[in-house]
């Protein structure tokens, strides 16, 4: 049989095979909250925002060795062209539960226990990879709010398209493209400083020699990201956000 | 066992449910809007810098932000296709729904939406339904068979006081840049948006304005934490009746009670505040 072609030698988007989209990150968007965060990839934005340590309710469910991580995903209602019914569904828990692993991963809530933090990831706008671009705000929302953590983590979707291995999947690519061997979603979560993986997920068909590829070009997309959290991190006093409890319009206003 | 709070935050605000002010506290607002100030600053009929932001997301009719201060709350439009109601064959239908999401504040829980989402959602609905705002029967494809239905989806981000203003402003002025969707007839689907806007009645514009009874004053745009030491919040939707002020909706809240003398005091401010208001508030929601 002969070899089929390439259907998906160039993107959609014009990008290159290994382009993520261009990333905003700000921190310090909910003046109310501990900490918070809002990171943006092309069109799709995540909100995060941390609300703990605080006395864990009902009490069973507290944990007398450690405080509890507890997160929750949503997207809002007008996020996607048809409107999402709001309250959770079996989508946003899911993504909610793996987001919880991969952040659990890396926070060290030993200094606090019988307490919770929560973490609210919210997308107003969606155009894939909000799993992604959610992790990427919570994890610098929870160095936003003080919460200890081992080292930072960063999200990339990669995937393969047809024949392709691309980064940074865009809705077209992750939904709306069916030719050939069709579209294959790898989200990953690294940590930044030991490089392991803390959240993967996969949904298509890959070779083993093609997946081990696109872990490599995770890594890679993956220490830009860091390089866009921590600069916003530090920006937190500068024009990109403001520090806790101060409103982004100044006092009053 | 000790319990564990957290430096960062008060005491009093480390566990979700009411949001609770000390007495020293209650006193102290007291004390100051009885001599027309504001811990913030503000005078006692003074509202807060109104921030609006278009384009939150381009997948839905419209969304926007509209900040009052630090209370910030997003609104969205999306419109569907829907059978009409038995009753009203030739109209579009219309739902408002509104999320207290726990990200906006320190007391809003997960899970069943509260009495206070309810009741933020009714008036908001109400309010603009009731009005006149939307003209349900342009809404009309085919008479018994199929209408838009529109949807408004308010979701808070921040809660520093007076959601009730921010989030019905909010779903005004999302409502008022809503893009229309193009039916296709013959596939029966919707193909993205037309430039034109849904159809609305402009000309009976109305938005609400709360007033709150702390200590022995009335006050316009309170924060969080005076909403939480007032007597009684009034909350009045007010439109244009030929360059005056025409009240369309009420809604009282709370349990103190409402004297002769607050009435007329709030009957003046809106008075003012609407003339001050109004043209502001009409700019945003239907551009100039």
């Amino acid at each position: 049989m002969a070899v089929k072609k390439n259907l998906y030698t160039k993107r959609e988007s014009g990008r290159a095979m290994d382009e993520v989209r261009p990333m905003t990150a700000k921190v310090g968007v909910v003046p109310s909250a501990d900490g918070s965060a809002i990171f943006e990839t092309g069109k799709t934005k995540a909100i995060a925002v941390v609300r703990g340590p605080r006395t864990l309710h009902p009490q069973h469910m507290q944990n007398p060795k450690n405080g509890v991580l507890r997160v929750n995903y949503g997207m809002m209602p007008f996020s996607v062209e048809d409107r999402i019914r709001p309250g959770p569904n079996r989508r946003s828990e899911e993504i909610s539960k793996v987001t919880e692993w991969a952040l659990s991963s890396v926070v060290d809530l030993s200094e606090f226990p019988n307490t919770v933090v929560d973490v609210f990831i919210q997308i107003p706008q969606a155009d894939a990879g909000t799993r992604v671009a959610g992790i990427n705000a919570a994890a610098m929302a929870l160095a936003h709010a003080g919460i200890p953590m081992k080292e930072m983590v960063s999200a990339i979707g990669v995937g393969k398209i047809d024949k392709s291995l691309v980064v940074d999947l865009d809705k077209y690519e992750d939904s709306l493209f069916h030719d050939g061997e069709g579209s294959t979603d790898i989200p990953m979560v690294f940590t930044s400083r030991t490089k392991n993986l803390a959240l993967l997920q996969l949904d298509g068909k890959i070779s083993i020699p093609e997946f081990k590829e696109t872990i490599e070009l995770a890594k890679k997309a993956c220490e830009k990201i860091l390089v866009v959290q921590m600069e916003a991190l530090k920006n937190v006093n500068g024009e990109n956000g403001a520090p806790k409890g101060v409103p982004l319009e100044g006092n009053n206003g | 066992m000790e319990r564990m709070v957290h430096p960062k935050v008060y005491p009093w605000r480390a566990t979700m449910g009411d949001f609770i002010i000390p007495n020293l506290q209650k006193e102290k607002i007291e004390e100051f809007i009885a001599e027309n100030k504001r811990l913030d600053g503000r005078k006692s009929d003074e509202y807060r810098k109104l921030v609006v932001k278009d384009g939150i997301s381009e997948n839905s009719a419209s969304a926007v932000s509209v900040k009052f201060g630090k209370t910030e709350v997003l609104a969205g439009v999306h419109l569907a296709l829907a059978a009409p109601y038995p009753d009203s064959q030739d109209q579009g239908t219309f739902m408002t729904n509104a999320e207290l999401h726990p990200m906006a504040s320190q007391q809003f829980d997960m899970g069943r939406p509260g009495i206070e989402s309810v009741e933020l959602a009714r008036v908001i609905d109400r309010g603009i339904r009731e009005s006149g705002f939307i003209d349900f029967k342009g809404l009309c494809i085919k008479e018994g068979e199929k209408v838009w239905q529109v949807f408004v989806d308010i979701v808070t981000i921040n809660d520093d006081g007076n959601l009730l203003d921010v989030a019905g402003l909010a779903s005004l002025i999302a409502l008022g840049r809503a893009r229309m969707p193009i039916y296709n007839a013959e596939e029966d689907k919707v193909e993205g948006y037309s430039d034109k806007g849904i159809p609305l009645n402009k000309d009976v514009l109305s938005f609400s304005m709360t007033f709150h009874k702390i200590g022995k004053k009335i006050v316009v745009d309170v924060s969080k934490e005076e909403e939480a030491v007032s007597e009684f919040r009034l909350t009045i939707a007010v439109g244009d009746n030929g360059g005056e002020p025409r009240i369309t909706a009420m809604q009282k809240g709370k349990s103190g009670v409402i004297t002769s003398e607050d009435m007329e005091t709030i009957l003046k401010l809106v008075e003012s505040k609407w003339a001050e208001m109004f043209p502001k508030i009409k700019e945003f929601v239907l551009g100039k």
